[in-house]
């Protein structure tokens, strides 16, 4: 893939600005109004995949290399364990809030630190949403026929 | 309740193309067609949460399907099954209608749903105790991340298998393209 | 009347997935019964007038962090939303897995078609 033409690549490096804002709002006030982490890790990985579509798969991997993303996917389900495991040293069982019930943080109702581990939650659920959707998509487009030959670095991680 | 017949029946006529038509990027649309109707009868019927997320898994599902068919030569193919494998189709298809048959006369009327007629039912708990125990407005992100957070551990736990699966399925093909150039 | 809609979409998808031939109109049926099947999941939760399952400032009651009675009496079931929202997600990840299904038999096989893979195999 070598990209497309002029016209897209402008629309797309304004573009891809706006919904990768509008994904992280989606993320982080996922706890008082529609969306949350799922609904933002999605259009997190599809920013990437406007960038991949309208530049070149080379210029997405310079944007988010295959080693990180598939590190931000393992990290997002690890942080997003540690929050229940911590729940069941500080609550007394698994995947209870605490950050809420024992009123540690500010907890009113529409404000945007609320709700205790929710936030949290969400955000660990929408890095890994997003990262393993990006990698997915990746790895369906190198087996694309116009695949051109890897440079050393791409060799290194695939082992 | 027109909106409902509406957007359903549009849903049901793209379906129908989908399935009939020979060419598969026309079928691909259509899907396509399908999945953007379900996220308006998903807001109609009051969930704005899924509306948002089905619309947008929906345009990565379009990528993902168009850069499967696309540059494939072979898209036509015609004609149906052999006999025996159309008769046992045929047989499981009226099967499960029959299923669906029975299971029709134990579902409520629509629009009266059986957790608003149990006092102490679960979801009716979630709505009236969920602001209150979890601190979070949106009760659906009180449910999959509060009440019912190992749904959403199982969740994170299929992605990551699928996405593992379908990296060891292609990596064969990568490494052998990757060492053409030495050769 | 409309859960038999919601049925026939179902029995649409089904019918595609276990009589054509073509490995992408098999994993396109497939996802057709998945729609069916959210949409009727959903319905099931509805109620007339109902209002989505999303705490506004007026249906704050006057003590803290709690809903009005009104509010308790109209929201549509938050429960099969939250099982949707997950098997979306998850709808995304297993079709990529069956299209990547797809795409090493047709680099195989050179062709979609089952019946001929079957005899290439064979």
């Amino acid at each position: 893939m070598k990209g497309m033409t002029v016209v897209v690549k402008t629309i797309a490096s304004w573009v891809k600005i706006l919904i990768f804002l509008f994904g992280i709002y989606i993320i982080i006030t996922g706890h008082r109004t529609p969306g949350g982490g799922f609904a933002g890790g999605v259009i997190i990985a599809g920013s990437y995949v406007l960038l991949m579509l309208a530049f070149g798969r080379q210029f997405a991997e310079e944007n988010l290399p295959l080693p990180l993303a598939s590190r931000l996917d393992c990290a997002g389900a690890l942080l997003f364990a540690l929050v229940a495991i911590v729940g069941l040293v500080f609550g007394g069982s698994f995947f209870v809030n605490f950050l809420y019930q024992q009123q540690l943080l500010p907890s009113k109702a529409f404000q945007l630190i609320s709700a205790g581990t929710i936030p949290l939650s969400n955000i660990f659920i929408g890095i890994k949403v997003g990262a393993s959707l990006f990698l997915v998509i990746f790895t369906l487009s190198v087996c694309c026929k116009d695949f051109k030959p890897a440079t050393p670095a791409k060799e290194k991680e695939q082992n | 309740m027109f909106e409902f017949y509406t957007l359903l029946l549009f849903c049901i006529i793209a379906a129908f193309i989908a399935v009939e038509t020979r060419n598969l990027l026309s079928a691909v649309i259509c899907v396509g067609a399908i999945g953007f109707g379900g996220s308006l009868l998903f807001l109609f019927l009051r969930a704005p949460d899924i509306a948002i997320t089905q619309i947008v898994v929906e345009v990565l599902g379009l990528v993902i399907l168009i850069r499967a068919t696309i540059s494939r030569d072979i898209t036509f193919i015609s004609g149906d099954r052999e006999f025996f494998g159309t008769v046992v189709s045929v047989v499981i298809i009226f099967v499960i209608f029959l299923a669906g048959i029975i299971v029709f006369k134990t579902i409520p009327p629509f629009g009266t749903p059986v957790f608003a007629q149990v006092p102490d039912s679960a979801s009716q708990t979630y709505i009236s105790t969920g602001l209150e125990k979890t601190g979070a407005a949106n009760l659906v992100a009180s449910v999959i991340l509060d009440f019912r957070a190992y749904d959403t551990l199982g969740e994170a736990t299929v992605l990551f298998t699928s996405i593992i699966g379908a990296t060891v399925i292609l990596r064969r093909r990568a490494k052998k393209k990757l060492e053409e150039p030495d050769a | 009347m409309l859960y038999a809609l919601c049925f026939l979409l179902f029995m649409i998808g089904l019918y595609c997935a276990v009589v054509k031939k073509n490995m992408v109109k098999i994993v396109i049926g497939i996802m057709i019964m998945e729609y069916a099947v959210n949409i009727f999941l959903i319905m099931l939760g509805y109620r007339f007038d109902g209002v989505a399952p999303i705490v506004g400032k007026s249906e704050l009651a006057e003590q803290i962090n709690s809903v009005t009675a009104a509010f308790v009496n109209t929201a549509v079931d938050p429960l099969p939303q939250a099982l949707v929202l997950t098997s979306i997600v998850i709808s995304l990840g297993s079709l990529a897995l069956m299209i990547a299904i797809c795409i090493r038999t047709y680099e195989r096989y050179g062709t979609f078609d089952i019946t001929e893979i079957r005899r290439l195999r064979g």
